[in-house]
Formats: C-alpha cells, sequence, structure tokens
C-alpha cells in the first residue's frame, strides 16, 4: 500500500513546538546568555567570556556535589530496580487484590514532592517521630541533623519509600503482558522458577524496565524538594546535591553567571548519560532479539 | 518591537544559537532531498541515522570544550578546530 503524503499535518505539532520553545528552548537560550556574563541586578549585563565555565569546572564544591549526586543516583537505582522487580513479582495477578495493591503502590506517587520531606522529616526526628524515636531506643545513636551517614540513609530510604512504587508499577505492566502461553510452554520443559525469571520475565520486562532506569535516574539525579526539606542540604553540605548547590548559588547568593554556567555543565552530563543508558540498553535489547530470532 | 532585554542576548551567544538552528534546517533539507536518514552501523557497533551522528558531535562538542576549559589555558578557539575535526570523524566513522 502507498503512504499517503500531506504536510499539512505538520501544523498539528505546531503547538507542541510552540509550548516546548516557551517552557525549555526560550528559558535555555537565556541560561546561555546568563553564563557568559555578569550581573548586578537591575537588568545590567557585564560580558565575562568563559570565565564561569572554568570557575565551575575547576571548584571542589562542584566536584563534591557532582559526586554526591552520582553516588545518590547509583545508591537509589541498586536499591529501587531490584526491589521494584521482587515487590511485582509478589503482586496478585488475579482477583480483588490487584486493585488495593495498585492503589497502595501508587499511593506514595500522589503525595508531593514538598510533603514527602515533611512527613520525613518528622517522622525522622528521634523526639517526636516514630523511626527517629524507635531507632534511637533501639541504642542507635541516629540523628539526621548532625551525623552525615544517618542523613544520607534517611534521603535514601525516604527515596526508596516514595520511588520504589514506580518501578513497582512499571514492572508490574511488563508482567501481566506476558501470555499465558510462555508459562505453559516453561512448565511443560520443566523450567526452575528463576530460569521463567530469567528467559521470559526479565527479557518481558525489558523495555519498561529501560523507562523505571531512565525516568529515575533522571528524577534522582535532579533531585531537589525532598532532601531540601529533610535536612537542607547538611549536616555541612554532605547532602547537598547538584540541585540544591544551584539554588544556593542562583537564589541565594544571586550569582547568576556562575549558576547558569554550572546548570548548563549539569544539564549536558544528564543528557549525556540520558543518551548513555538508552543507546546502550535499547541496543542490548535489540542484540538480545536479533541472536534469538531465527535467520 | 518586543522587549527581549531580560533575556541577556548578546552577539556571540546569539551567533552560537543561529549556527544550531541553520544546522538544523541543514539537516532538515538534508533529510528533504535524501529521505530514510542513511542509516548505517560504524565503530559504536548499533545504527545511526545522520541526526543521530548530529547529536553525537554537538555533544561530543560540548564535552571537548568543557573538557579544554578545564585542562588548559590557551583559547577556546583552538578547541573549536579539535571539535570540528571531531565532527569530521563521527560523520565518517560513527
Amino acid at each position: 500500500m502507498e503512504k499517503t503524503w500531506n504536510n499539512k499535518a505538520w501544523f498539528f505539532v505546531l503547538p507542541v513546538l510552540v509550548l516546548v520553545a516557551f517552557s525549555a528552548v526560550i528559558p535555555l537560550m537565556t541560561v546561555v546568555n546568563y553564563s557568559v556574563q555578569d550581573t548586578f541586578g537591575n537588568n545590567q549585563f557585564f560580558w565575562a567570556g568563559t570565565d564561569w565555565f572554568t570557575q565551575i569546572l575547576t571548584s571542589s564544591r562542584f566536584h563534591d556535589a557532582l559526586w554526591r549526586n552520582l553516588m545518590f543516583s547509583a545508591i537509589v537505582l541498586a536499591i529501587e530496580v531490584p526491589l521494584g522487580i521482587i515487590v511485582a513479582l509478589s503482586m496478585p495477578k488475579k482477583g480483588v487484590w490487584v486493585s488495593v495493591c495498585l492503589v497502595l503502590m501508587a499511593l506514595p506517587l500522589l503525595i508531593p514532592w514538598n510533603v514527602v520531606g515533611t512527613i520525613w522529616q518528622i517522622f525522622a526526628r528521634t523526639d517526636i517521630g516514630l523511626l527517629g524515636y524507635t531507632v534511637s531506643n533501639l541504642g542507635i545513636n541516629y540523628n539526621y541533623g548532625q551525623n552525615p551517614f544517618d542523613a544520607w540513609v534517611t534521603v535514601v530510604v525516604m527515596d526508596v519509600w516514595h520511588w520504589t512504587s514506580l518501578v513497582v508499577l512499571l514492572a508490574y505492566a511488563g508482567l501481566v503482558s506476558i501470555p499465558d502461553a510462555y508459562y505453559q510452554a516453561a512448565k511443560i520443559d520443566g523450567a526452575s522458577r528463576w530460569a521463567v525469571f530469567r528467559y521470559i520475565q526479565l527479557p518481558k520486562m525489558g523495555r519498561v524496565l529501560l523507562i523505571a532506569i531512565l525516568l529515575r535516574f533522571m528524577d534522582s539525579f535532579m533531585i531537589y524538594t525532598e532532601p531540601f526539606v529533610v535536612t537542607g542540604g547538611g549536616p555541612g553540605s554532605s547532602t547537598t546535591f547538584l540541585s540544591i548547590d544551584l539554588v544556593k548559588m542562583a537564589v541565594g547568593q544571586f550569582d547568576l553567571g556562575p549558576a547558569a554556567a554550572m546548570s548548563l555543565i549539569y544539564f549536558l552530563i544528564i543528557l549525556l548519560l540520558s543518551w548513555v543508558f538508552y543507546t546502550i540498553m535499547t541496543n542490548v535489547g535489540a542484540d538480545a532479539t536479533s541472536k534469538r530470532s531465527p535467520q | 518591537m518586543i522587549d527581549l532585554s531580560w533575556m541577556a542576548w548578546t552577539w556571540p551567544t546569539a551567533i552560537f544559537f543561529i549556527v544550531i538552528f541553520a544546522m538544523l534546517a541543514g539537516m532538515g533539507a538534508w533529510e528533504y532531498l535524501s529521505p530514510g536518514g542513511s542509516p548505517r552501523t560504524g565503530i559504536l557497533r548499533f545504527e545511526t541515522t545522520r541526526g543521530d551522528r548530529l547529536f553525537v558531535s554537538l555533544l561530543g562538542s560540548a564535552f571537548i570544550c568543557l573538557g579544554w576549559l578545564w585542562a588548559s589555558e590557551l583559547s577556546l578557539w583552538y578547541a573549536l578546530i579539535v571539535c570540528a575535526a571531531f565532527v569530521l570523524l563521527v560523520f565518517r566513522t560513527v
């Protein structure tokens, strides 16, 4: 069948282009403009060239925040993805409990970020919070306001509590889309539980897990509100992630030039890592499929 | 005339964006003249279209410039020469 070419269809894309221009392209252009200038307010700008980029790239403050952010993303991905798969595998596939489980799983996702931060800030307090009080009474010296390790544990556990559900829901969607015939064939072959998971469930979940990993990586790499509400980036600067540092620089210190340079570097890192993740995972999936399919 | 002073435009940044948009328009014209994106498998061992190659070129060039600023005190114009060589390399081999 011959394709019909109708270029008028491009007009349907126009509203999206306008929306993206106003929400992303024009602000990004402005950030680029700010990154090569200095300002003391009053809409007066002075040319600074690439000085802010050099300053940010050579500052230990930026390196430390970047390292912390990469660590945080690696830790939450390492916990949330396997945990999400395990929970999805344990969920019922039929009956009334499916709806109950799905609603329970969706609940943390419906809570706004600042409310999650406030919940955990109170929950982890040793004087009035259930978690902090319990942990303290178990004889563990826990204080997320003073101890960097405790602050990290609190922020990581909070993120796991908030976002594992997303991985669960995506993995569950992948699992329920597997036809029964696959399981029946596996049963006839006498496949073990592990073999069913390794050769049927995991490959079938591949696409949705790719989306889950990408979403969780980008979200965790851009995390701001929850750790800002719980720890404010402290104690010291132990939980000051890139976005918290960026806001401190841009809004707190009003250093628009360095903040713009930092946000561009931050943007490029996210773009690179997301592209690498996406390319590797889509090509690994494609290779595996082409190897298995008959020639 | 719309007041764009809040965007703090400068000539160097304006030229930068004009070049980027000209590249995108050029890619559009290229695609119109030779549709399909000429997919091929290069040294990265996965299929790329010419749009992918432009993306890799631009992203790689951005990191070359950042690396240059981090490691060297020489003018960024030299980095631009390295970027041009990188773009050529990507379009020929990737």
